[in-house]
């Protein structure tokens, strides 16, 4: 699967269009865009009417990306659709002037036009333009992907992608795979399988059977490869799976121990993960092409769950050397580690920010467990979620939601993901056939 | 997409392949008896698996986020030690196990150190120690499926399981 993406038009002075005041306009009809660090949004309104089939083939599909658009846009909490109903204006063409006039009088700030093309060849082409409704202007270029029509999910997914980073200036993260554990059967006797969905919960496949355990999931940086845990051999080691060929590898000789947890650096070439003998758990890094191992820890406590920072250059990681689970960072050539968390509770699977600035983490607390973040000096803690069970955060691409495992209590309990901005807004349930647990964010897809 | 395709047909295949296969724990579950068949001469027999599971006891408890071992643990593993030195054509895989309320990865840690503090316990007793080995579970196969401390008491165990053959 191809997807290109080509600039088709030149849209003059997009940034001053942005910052030219909208004179005397409510708060609501103030310029496109979003701070998402603010503390409370009242969500966008913008109006994403079908888009324009330019082949009577491609109709459904025109039909069919705007409402997916729309589902990432709104997904957010940053955004609400404007109702079509209210629509004065039809976009019947794509390169129609729009009657902003229109647009302003039924209260879209944005308003997202496009158009759909399905060639004889198979070839779908999908455009769009993102309109400033209340300064009478598009807002940054109009933008052009093609691809196959299988892959018509990733090219709407694309278009919500760059509009959430022209409206709010962070990186999207709908044009994402999150890799993850399916679990089926009952509590006592858990069937796990890794298996691999878009963002959104489309588009599962299954890359191993149910035949043993597996855990903790983690994508390489490309998302080519997955490393994880799994019980194939009888007890838990690291392996790597080719995300396409699904062949898969043990990196480590038999009986080295216990390995878990295994996570990659920011190059691809080297894993850190967690080896236990004895009874005694430490860290170690691994050079996935020369096979050369490191350790990093010496310490008679349990060190595991670590995470290489965004730069290569350090890792966080949870130990219990205080006597309870809790987070610290280390160079990842060694050295002394710094302890991060100092709150009440334990603190566990720590992982950085792909933006660098910081940890998110499991904390358990007076029989609550919870999803927070803190920043990589352990200040500013701010716990985001907290229920009978949560646990295992992973980072969108973006650094700006964060997806996790929560598990229902009782005999029936049981494991589903659910998603949340790091404001601590928007928790939801993303939507998966089988239990999920152990969720990992891919990078943004090429 | 082809690839994607032969690689779901396989995923298919291995899938049947696994369902031929006998529960991978014996009849006894995860906690039972390794696979043995114990259905003979079973628990009234002393020189049977079944026995040493039944009779002697082949699960140990442990206190919250803790691995030391119980008075009542050492009882236990005392009589299991004792056994094990008679029968010296068996051998022992010590299962750790964790309770619910951890995350994933610190409580297969801390099966680990439960299976392991076991094991050292038989060592300590006589116990070869090439006749045992260790397999943590963590969370992942509990025994009591209720979310409150009585079932938490039984989950935070290490099981030894019997096995035939005298070692590695």
């Amino acid at each position: 699967m191809t997807l290109t993406r080509v600039p088709f038009v030149r849209a003059a002075a997009v940034a001053l269009a942005l910052l030219a005041p909208a004179v005397a306009a409510e708060a609501q009809n103030g310029p496109l865009r979003i701070e998402i660090t603010e503390g409370v949004i009242e969500p966008l309104p913008i109006a994403i009417p079908d888009f324009v089939a330019e082949t009577p083939a491609a109709a459904e599909m025109a039909q069919q990306i705007a409402r997916l658009v729309a589902a990432d846009l709104v997904g957010t909490g940053l955004f609400r659709e404007v109702p079509k109903d209210a629509y004065i204006s039809r976009i019947t063409s794509f390169d129609s002037p729009v009657q902003y006039a229109d647009w302003k009088a039924i209260n879209a700030t944005g308003l997202i036009t496009g158009a759909v093309g399905l060639g004889t060849d198979g070839r779908l082409v999908v455009k769009f333009r993102l309109h400033d409704v209340f300064s009478d202007t598009q807002l940054g270029e109009g933008l052009q992907f093609a691809g196959t029509t299988s892959s018509w999910r990733r090219m709407a997914h694309k278009v919500a992608d760059a509009v959430y980073s022209r409206i709010t200036g962070e990186g999207g993260y709908f044009d994402s795979r999150v890799v993850f554990v399916a679990e089926t059967g009952p509590k006592g006797n858990r069937k796990k399988r890794l298996a691999i969905m878009d963002y959104d919960g489309a588009n599962v496949q299954y890359l191993t059977d149910s035949s043993a355990i597996v855990l903790a999931p983690r994508f390489s940086p490309t998302g080519d490869r997955v490393l994880y845990t799994s019980y194939e051999s009888g007890s838990p080691q690291i392996m790597m799976i080719d995300v396409a060929s699904v062949g898969r590898r043990t990196l480590l000789p038999a009986g080295e121990g216990m390995s878990v947890a295994p996570s990659f650096s920011p190059d691809g070439n080297r894993v850190v993960f967690s080896i236990a003998r004895g009874g005694n758990s430490d860290l170690y890094i691994l050079d996935i092409n020369s096979g050369v191992q490191t350790r990093l820890t010496d310490a008679p406590s349990i060190e595991t769950a670590p995470s290489f920072s965004p730069d290569g250059r350090f890792v966080v990681f949870e130990s219990d050397r205080s006597g309870s689970q809790q987070l610290y960072i280390m160079p990842a050539s060694g050295g002394e580690a710094r302890r991060i968390s100092n709150g009440a509770g334990r603190y566990g699977t720590p992982v950085w920010s792909p933006r660098g600035d910081l940890i998110a983490f499991t904390k358990q607390n007076k029989g609550r467990f919870h999803i927070g973040v803190m920043r990589t000096d352990g200040s500013e803690e701010r716990l985001l979620t907290a229920s009978f069970l949560d646990e295992g955060p992973s980072w969108a691409p973006n650094g700006r939601v964060i997806m996790f495992s929560r598990e229902s209590q009782g005999e029936n309990g049981a494991p589903a993901l659910y998603s949340v901005d790091i404001s601590g807004r928007n928790t939801k349930r993303v939507p998966t056939e089988t239990f999920a647990s152990d969720p990992a964010w891919s990078p943004l897809l090429p | 997409m082809n690839s994607f395709f032969k690689a779901v047909l396989l995923i298919g295949v291995m899938g049947l392949a696994a369902c031929t296969n006998p529960d991978r724990y014996g009849a006894g579950g995860p906690g039972g008896a390794g696979g043995i068949d114990s259905s003979g001469l079973g628990a009234n027999d002393p020189d049977s698996p079944a026995y040493f599971q039944q009779t002697i006891g082949d699960k140990v408890h442990f206190a919250v986020d803790q691995h030391t071992l119980t008075a009542e643990a050492q009882a236990t593993l005392a009589r299991q030690a004792e056994w094990l030195i008679g029968h010296p054509s068996y051998s022992a895989l010590i299962e750790g196990h964790a309770d619910e309320q951890g995350t994933r990865i610190y409580n297969i840690n801390l099966g680990e150190r439960r299976a392991n503090a076991v094991r050292e316990f038989l060592i300590s007793r006589g116990v070869a120690g090439n006749r045992i080995t260790t397999i943590s579970y963590g969370k992942e196969r509990p025994l009591a499926l209720c979310s409150q401390e009585s079932c938490y008491a039984q989950n935070r165990r290490a099981v030894t399981v019997i096995t035939a053959g005298a070692g590695v």
